[in-house]
């Protein structure tokens, strides 16, 4: 099926086979291999892209059903040569090991920051709460580190959360 | 993946004229996908519904009307939603990941099917997947299945945290299908297992939720509770959505819904009815929580859950009244 998504900000028109992932599309499609394939049910975080602007799991969408969106994948976060202040923020404060998590964990975190309202945390549901790392650690659950860098990730997103 | 065809619908009517045997509605995706990816579901085609302008979130008098294509994130960060219903906040919230609530809909919330490893594994049997296969669970892994309402057939449970704040607060789910239009008070859409457990809800072939409707918020203080084992992103051992209104020490009015512990989101009709009327103490908040579990039917490794059960019920009554 003939589809049409802004991937980065450029239009990518591609044919599809109704069973493609949005994640299977941009990584053998689309030659961009910063989403990660971890476990591929939506239970590990490493494919979260962008899509018109909110973090999801991009194993769990159908690329068919994507027609029309706008998708920001991890190669898609610096501007040019400059870095998103995550990445620079996880780059100054070592927030990974191994890196195979970290584009889900950077996508992640830039739709995290733009989310309002409360989290299971959040002791008033009627305030929006300061990003404290017990309220990112709830917010970021949805992405898994095998190495256990959690301590610098959760240092690194309270650096640049507002 | 089994092969289908994909097709956007155009409006609720558009998708039910599309619907045949073989077709499924395809909302955010975030359990539909999954379950085709490991073979128990086999759509011959997909008409998918989470493009259409069900997404509003409207008041009408003290009432609230919840597309059904909202998101659970924005259903949950809604300033009506906050105030009014903080149990249904707090239990969206209770559930899945940020990533997962930004794709998944109202409607497929209500929709899920069970996450029991039996009826998830292609290669056993199970009889929610294929009717009269047999069911291991009961002799097998239950240790996170159903305690109520379960049968010979499936102790399968829900899964929903959205769900059992609904029970709680009698929330009507309108459907439209090729029978009309209709409306179903929660808990009514969900069943028991019986003897065929491969019907998780009242639902005819081709009905879609269009929508979900809040009456007025019951009256005093309510909360959602879950018990999980994981402090985030997991799903319920047992859980409770609780409103309980007091005058003078006695209880004029109150809700109690569990989740994790049966087929359906489970009102507790029974600790209600111990409970209004009554003094609004300890040693009522534990005679209501033992009336209804001694409804519980537990099997050698889920029996843990009728204490929990029990002590959540008291602990969180007990909070309310304070």
């Amino acid at each position: 099926m003939d589809i049409t998504l802004q991937v980065n900000g450029v239009s990518r028109a591609v044919d599809v086979d109704p069973r493609m992932s949005l994640l299977d599309l941009l990584r053998e499609r689309l030659a961009l291999i910063g989403p990660k394939k971890g476990c591929d049910h939506g239970q590990c975080g490493a494919c979260t892209v962008l899509i018109d602007g909110r973090r999801a799991n991009s194993c769990l969408a159908l690329a068919v059903a994507m027609d029309g969106s706008e998708i920001v994948t991890v190669e898609g976060l610096a501007e040019g040569e400059a870095l998103h202040p995550l990445q620079a923020a996880f780059i100054e404060h070592d927030a990974f090991q191994c890196g195979y998590c970290t584009p889900g964990q950077l996508c992640s975190a830039a739709g995290m920051l733009g989310e309002p309202g409360p989290s299971a945390v959040t002791e008033d549901l009627r305030a929006d709460p300061e990003l404290t790392p017990a309220e990112i650690r709830e917010r970021m659950s949805g992405n898994l580190c095998r190495c256990g860098a959690y301590p610098n990730i959760v240092t690194a997103i309270a650096e640049v959360a507002p | 993946m089994k092969q289908f065809e994909y097709a956007r619908a155009a409006s609720p009517a558009d998708a039910v004229r599309r619907f045949e045997p073989g077709t499924m509605y395809l909302g955010g995706g975030t359990n539909l996908v999954d379950l085709m990816r490991l073979g128990v579901a086999q759509p011959d085609r997909l008409v998918d519904v989470s493009h259409l302008p069900l997404d509003a979130i409207e008041q009408d008098g003290d009432r609230l009307r919840i597309g059904a294509a909202v998101r659970n994130t924005d259903l949950a960060a809604h300033p009506l939603v906050r105030v009014r219903y903080p149990m249904l906040a707090r239990a969206v919230l209770a559930g899945a990941s940020g990533q997962v609530r930004n794709m998944a809909t109202i409607g497929g919330n209500l929709l899920q099917r069970t996450r029991c490893g039996y009826y998830q594994d292609v290669t056993r049997p199970c009889n929610k997947r294929r009717p009269g296969s047999g069911c291991p669970a009961i002799e097998g892994d239950h240790g996170n299945l159903a305690i109520l309402g379960a049968s010979d057939s499936c102790v399968a449970t829900h899964p929903s945290d959205m769900a059992v704040a609904l029970a709680a607060l009698g929330a009507e789910v309108h459907v439209t299908g090729p029978g009309g239009d209709r409306v179903i008070p929660m808990p009514g859409l969900h069943r028991l297992p019986g003897d065929t457990p491969e019907r998780d809800t009242v639902l005819e072939p081709g009905d879609l939720i269009t929508a979900v409707e809040l009456p007025a918020p019951p009256p005093g203080p309510s909360i959602y509770r879950k018990v999980r084992e994981r402090a985030s992103f997991a799903f319920a051992l047992v859980s409770i959505a609780a409103a309980l209104d007091l005058r003078d020490g006695v209880v004029r009015d109150c809700r109690i819904a569990l989740g994790g512990v049966a087929h359906v989101p489970w009102r507790a009709e029974r600790a209600e009815q111990a409970l209004i009327g009554g003094q609004a103490t300890g040693e009522a908040f534990l005679a209501a929580a033992e009336a209804e579990l001694e409804l519980a039917r537990p099997l050698p490794r889920n029996a843990f859950k009728v204490p929990l059960a029990r002590n959540l019920i008291v602990r969180t009554l007990e909070e309310l009244a304070s």
